[in-house]
């Protein structure tokens, strides 16, 4: 059976995202290439981002 | 049973928790710290959750939530109390000091001029940390008085609010490496070495992990750190000071371990939910809601 792929539009250079498996919202990839850092925003439709910056109080 | 995890972003680590939850056949429900709202009056459904395990990567965003869900009488991991001792340096320290926890010496100012002073008092070299921050950010090891105005000046007129509290700590010469010790309530789950050729070993910075064999002594030791804090699921920094043995550097609430199931062999999320299935199971909820609301 075919392993199903879903994918988006980088919003930054419009490159095609592909996952392999089924992402979650929140989930972080990154474009393949312009290596843009992204963030899953919706499943359904599938839809992504430009992640947010590091901010100061994430971490551990 | 019904647990809620408490995500912003979904990494690695929430990947293998989520699967480790499946695994073990536990309903669960995603809760993004981002979309949801909460009404301190009406529980809204929330409290349905026999437990939240906490993984925002946010420590406001954490905070912020895990005090409602408590409101309600949902055990959470961690609590509220832990993430306010974890995420605040000078907190940790504070907690750590008062039972008698060994760490590195620290002095604290809230003016420009007066932290100076503190840390001539320390002497050189030594280590400015900001008290709200993680990943090895912002570290900054001042080595001479010119070196400490430049960055005293820098964090008073770029930094946020955070940056007006001077949190200065001695520099342990440690061996190129600090240690780290994965804490499930009062029992070690493995301990892993970060060895880096700079003097910050994150693995974020590009420190290595390796297994470090956790003895009695060592267990003993984080065992107290994570009771000073309030205990939970906890990852518990060491500094390897030649002159005084193991020090409590830094205590983290929401650890990464991505990095560390290989080499130390130890399935870290798997024992992570087995912990929270515990809590969840020992929890009285009428406690829980009667804490908050002293």
């Amino acid at each position: 059976m075919e392993t199903a792929v879903m994918s988006a539009a980088c919003p930054e250079c419009a490159a095609e995202v592909s996952f392999a498996r089924r992402p979650i919202a929140g989930e972080v990839c990154r474009c393949s290439q312009c290596s843009a850092e992204l963030e899953v925003t919706s499943v359904v439709p599938l839809t992504l981002e430009v992640a947010p910056e590091v901010r100061e109080d994430w971490g551990e | 049973m019904l647990l809620g995890l408490l995500h912003s972003r979904v990494r690695v680590e929430e990947r293998l928790l989520i699967e480790e939850i499946e695994r073990r056949g536990i309903a669960y429900e995603l809760i993004d710290a981002e979309t949801a709202t909460w009404d301190i009056h009406d529980a809204r459904g929330f409290d349905r959750f026999d437990v939240i395990l906490d993984r925002c990567l946010s420590q406001t965003q954490a905070t912020t939530a895990i005090r409602i869900f408590e409101r309600f009488g949902v055990p959470c991991v961690n609590r509220s109390a832990v993430i306010d001792a974890c995420s605040d340096k000078l907190a940790t320290s504070l907690a750590l000091a008062r039972d008698n926890v060994a760490t590195p010496r620290t002095m604290v100012a809230v003016g420009v001029e007066s932290a100076l002073g503190a840390i001539e008092e320390m002497g050189y070299p030594c280590v400015l940390k900001p008290t709200v921050g993680s990943w090895g950010r912002l570290l900054a090891r001042v080595n001479d008085r010119d070196a400490a105005e430049a960055i005293l000046e820098h964090k008073a007129t770029l930094g946020s609010v955070s940056h007006s509290v001077f949190y200065v700590q001695e520099y342990v010469n440690k061996p190129m490496r600090d240690l780290r010790v994965f804490m499930a309530g009062d029992e070690a789950l493995c301990g892993i070495a970060r060895a880096s050729e700079h003097w910050i070993t994150n693995t974020a910075r590009g420190g290595k992990a390796s297994v470090y064999g956790v003895d009695g002594e060592t267990q003993e030791l984080c065992r107290r750190a994570s009771r000073a804090v309030g205990g939970g699921i906890l990852a518990i920094d060491l500094l390897e000071c030649p002159e005084r043995g193991l020090l409590v550097s830094e205590i983290n609430h929401t650890m990464e371990f991505r990095n560390s199931i290989e080499p130390t062999g130890v399935n870290i999320p798997g024992r992570i939910i087995d912990f929270v299935v515990e809590t969840a199971k020992a929890a009285t909820r009428e406690a829980i809601a009667g804490g908050v609301s002293r």
